[in-house]
C-alpha cells in the first residue's frame, strides 16, 4: 500500500501538489487521470523520490520513505519521457542496471522476447525509436520483478500492436497481485486495466474511488463521458 | 560498491570520448617543450606552474558543469534504482575528476621522467607541484558541479558563470588587487591584503608555488605581504590550509543542493 499524508509540492511560488492524501490499495490497478499540469507526474515522482516534496509523507507498506532510498527495490518505474545514456547499446544498459543492483535475479530475456527487442540489443540508446525507447524503459521497470509498477503514459509513443502487448503484460502483473499505478490521457486503457480511479485536478483530489461507482454515480457508460464530465464542472 | 560500478562506467565513457587524452597529451607537450627549451631547473617547474594555474581552473570548471548536463539521463536513470543519492554524487563526481587529476599528472610527470627531471634535488617541488594540481583540479571541477547544478535547467547561464567564474578568479582579480594597493596604498592594508589572497584559491596556489622557489621578486605584492607576514614555512602551511578549506566549499555546497534537487 502507497500512502500519501498530507504532500505539499511548491516549484517557486507555483503549488504543484496541494495538501494531497491519497491511499493506493496493494494487489490493485490504480489509474490517475487529470488534465495537462494537473500534477499526476510530480505525485509519481514524489513517490519514487525523484522530486523532494515540500511537505508531507509518504509510506509505503507503512513505512516511512521520505529521504530513503532502500525502498525503491520494491519499484519498478517507467517514465513519460524515457531518456537513458545516449552511447550505451540496449544490451549495455541491461547489464549496467543489473551491476547496480547487484545481479538481482531478473526475467528481462523473456521481456525482450515479449516486447520484441531482440534486433534493438546491439544498438546504441541514441539510434533507437521512441516507441523501442518506450519498449526498453517497460522492460527496465519490470525485469527485477517488483511488488509496485510505476507507469507514467506508457503507451504514449507505442504502436497499436506493442500497446496491446504492454497492457496484455501489464494485466498479467495485476493476476500476479502486483500493484500497479498508472497515469494515461486515455479513457479506453484506464477502463481496461485499471480497478481505481483517481482523479487530479490543480494538485488536488476530485475524485478517488472504485472504477464502478463512478460510472454509477455519472450514469454515463463511458468513462470518457465521465471524466469529461468531470473536468467540465470543474472549469465551470 | 555501486559506486564503483557508476565510475567504471563514467570512465569507459570518457574514454570513448577521447578528449581526455587531448587533455593530458596538452600537459605533455608544454612540459616537454619547457624542459627542452629552459633545461630542467626551477625556470621549467615555474612556468610548468604558471600554465597549470591558468587551465586546470578553466577545465574544471567549464567541464564540470558540462558534464553534470551531459549525464542528465544517467542521472535521472539512476535516482529511480535503488540508490543513495551520495553515492550517486560521489560516482558521478569521482567519474570526472579522478580521470581529470590522473591527465594532469601523468601529462606533466612523464616528460620529467624520460628527462631525468624527477630524480633530482627538485623532487619536493615538483611533488608540491602536482599536489596542487590535484587540489586545484578536485576544487574547480567541485566549482564545476556546484554550478552545473546550480543552473541546472539553464545551461546557458550555468556555462556562463564557469566562464565569468573562471576570468574573474585567473585575471580580474589580480588586477582588483593592484587597484586597492593603488588607491589604498597610504593606509595600513597589510592584513586586509593578506585576507583578500586567501579568498582566491588560484592567488593561494601562486602564492604557495613562489613561496617554494623564494623568489621575491615574482611574488607580487600578495605574495610578499604573505612571506614577511609568516614566514616561508608557516606562509606555507597557512595557504595549503586555505586551500583545502577551499576544496571543501564547493563539494559541501554541491552534495547539499545535490541531495535536495528535483529532478
Amino acid at each position: 500500500m502507497i500512502e500519501l499524508k498530507g504532500l505539499k509540492k511548491n516549484f517557486g511560488r507555483l503549488t504543484v501538489l496541494d495538501d494531497l492524501d491519497l491511499e493506493i490499495p496493494s494487489g490493485q490497478a490504480t489509474g490517475i487521470v487529470g488534465p495537462n499540469g494537473s500534477g499526476k507526474t510530480t505525485t509519481i515522482k514524489s513517490i519514487l523520490g525523484l522530486v523532494k516534496p515540500t511537505e508531507g509523507e509518504i509510506r509505503i507498506d507503512g513505512e516511512l520513505v521520505n529521504n530513503r532510498w532502500e525502498y525503491r527495490e520494491k519499484i519498478g518505474y517507467m517514465p513519460q519521457v524515457a531518456r537513458y545514456p545516449e552511447n550505451m547499446t540496449v544490451e549495455e544498459l541491461f547489464r549496467f542496471i543489473k551491476n547496480i543492483r547487484g545481479d538481482q535475479p531478473s526475467n528481462e530475456e523473456e521481456l525482450i522476447k515479449h516486447f520484441g527487442l531482440e534486433s534493438e540489443l546491439k544498438k546504441r540508446m541514441r539510434t533507437l525509436s521512441g516507441g523501442n525507447r518506450q519498449k526498453v524503459g517497460a522492460v527496465l521497470s519490470m525485469m527485477f520483478n517488483p511488488d509496485i509498477l510505476i507507469f507514467d503514459e506508457p503507451t504514449a509513443g507505442l504502436d497499436p500492436r506493442s500497446s496491446v502487448q504492454f497492457k496484455k503484460k501489464v494485466r498479467e502483473l495485476k493476476d500476479q497481485g502486483k500493484t500497479i499505478m498508472l497515469t494515461t490521457h486515455i479513457m479506453s486503457e484506464i477502463e481496461e486495466l485499471a480497478d481505481h480511479l483517481i482523479f487530479i485536478v490543480e494538485g488536488k483530489i476530485k475524485y478517488h474511488g472504485p472504477m464502478d461507482e463512478l460510472l454509477n454515480e455519472h450514469k454515463e457508460q463511458r468513462l470518457e463521458g465521465a471524466v469529461a464530465k468531470m473536468m467540465e464542472e470543474e472549469a465551470a | 560498491m555501486k559506486a564503483l560500478t557508476i565510475l567504471n562506467y563514467q570512465w569507459k565513457d570518457l574514454i570513448r570520448g577521447k578528449w581526455i587524452f587531448g587533455y593530458a597529451l596538452i600537459y605533455l607537450l608544454i612540459t616537454d617543450a619547457l624542459i627542452r627549451f629552459g633545461g630542467a631547473g626551477p625556470k621549467a617547474l615555474l612556468s610548468i606552474s604558471n600554465v597549470m594555474l591558468l587551465l586546470i581552473p578553466l577545465v574544471g570548471m567549464i567541464y564540470g558543469a558540462l558534464y553534470l548536463y551531459q549525464s542528465r539521463e544517467f542521472t535521472e536513470l539512476l535516482l529511480a534504482q535503488p540508490l543513495d543519492r551520495k553515492t550517486l554524487f560521489w560516482g558521478l563526481y569521482g567519474g570526472l575528476a579522478v580521470p581529470l587529476s590522473a591527465a594532469f599528472i601523468l601529462g606533466t610527470l612523464l616528460p620529467m621522467l624520460y628527462n631525468g627531471m624527477f630524480f633530482g634535488e627538485q623532487i619536493a617541488s615538483i611533488l608540491l607541484l602536482l599536489g596542487l594540481g590535484l587540489v586545484l583540479t578536485l576544487l574547480f571541477t567541485g566549482i564545476g558541479f556546484w554550478l552545473g547544478l546550480a543552473f541546472f535547467e539553464d545551461r546557458i547561464k550555468g556555462l556562463g558563470f564557469a566562464l565569468v567564474g573562471w576570468l574573474f578568479l585567473a585575471i580580474l582579480y589580480d588586477g582588483l588587487v593592484l587597484l586597492t594597493i593603488f588607491v589604498l596604498g597610504d593606509y595600513p592594508i597589510e592584513k586586509p591584503m593578506l585576507a583578500l589572497t586567501m579568498l582566491n584559491p588560484i592567488d593561494l596556489a601562486r602564492i604557495t608555488v613562489l613561496l617554494e622557489f623564494d623568489i621575491s621578486a615574482l611574488m607580487g605584492y600578495t605574495g610578499a605581504v604573505f612571506n614577511r607576514f609568516f614566514g616561508n614555512f608557516y606562509g606555507m602551511i597557512t595557504a595549503v590550509t586555505s586551500m583545502l578549506i577551499w576544496l571543501a566549499l564547493p563539494l559541501y555546497g554541491a552534495t547539499k543542493r545535490f541531495r535536495k534537487m528535483d529532478f
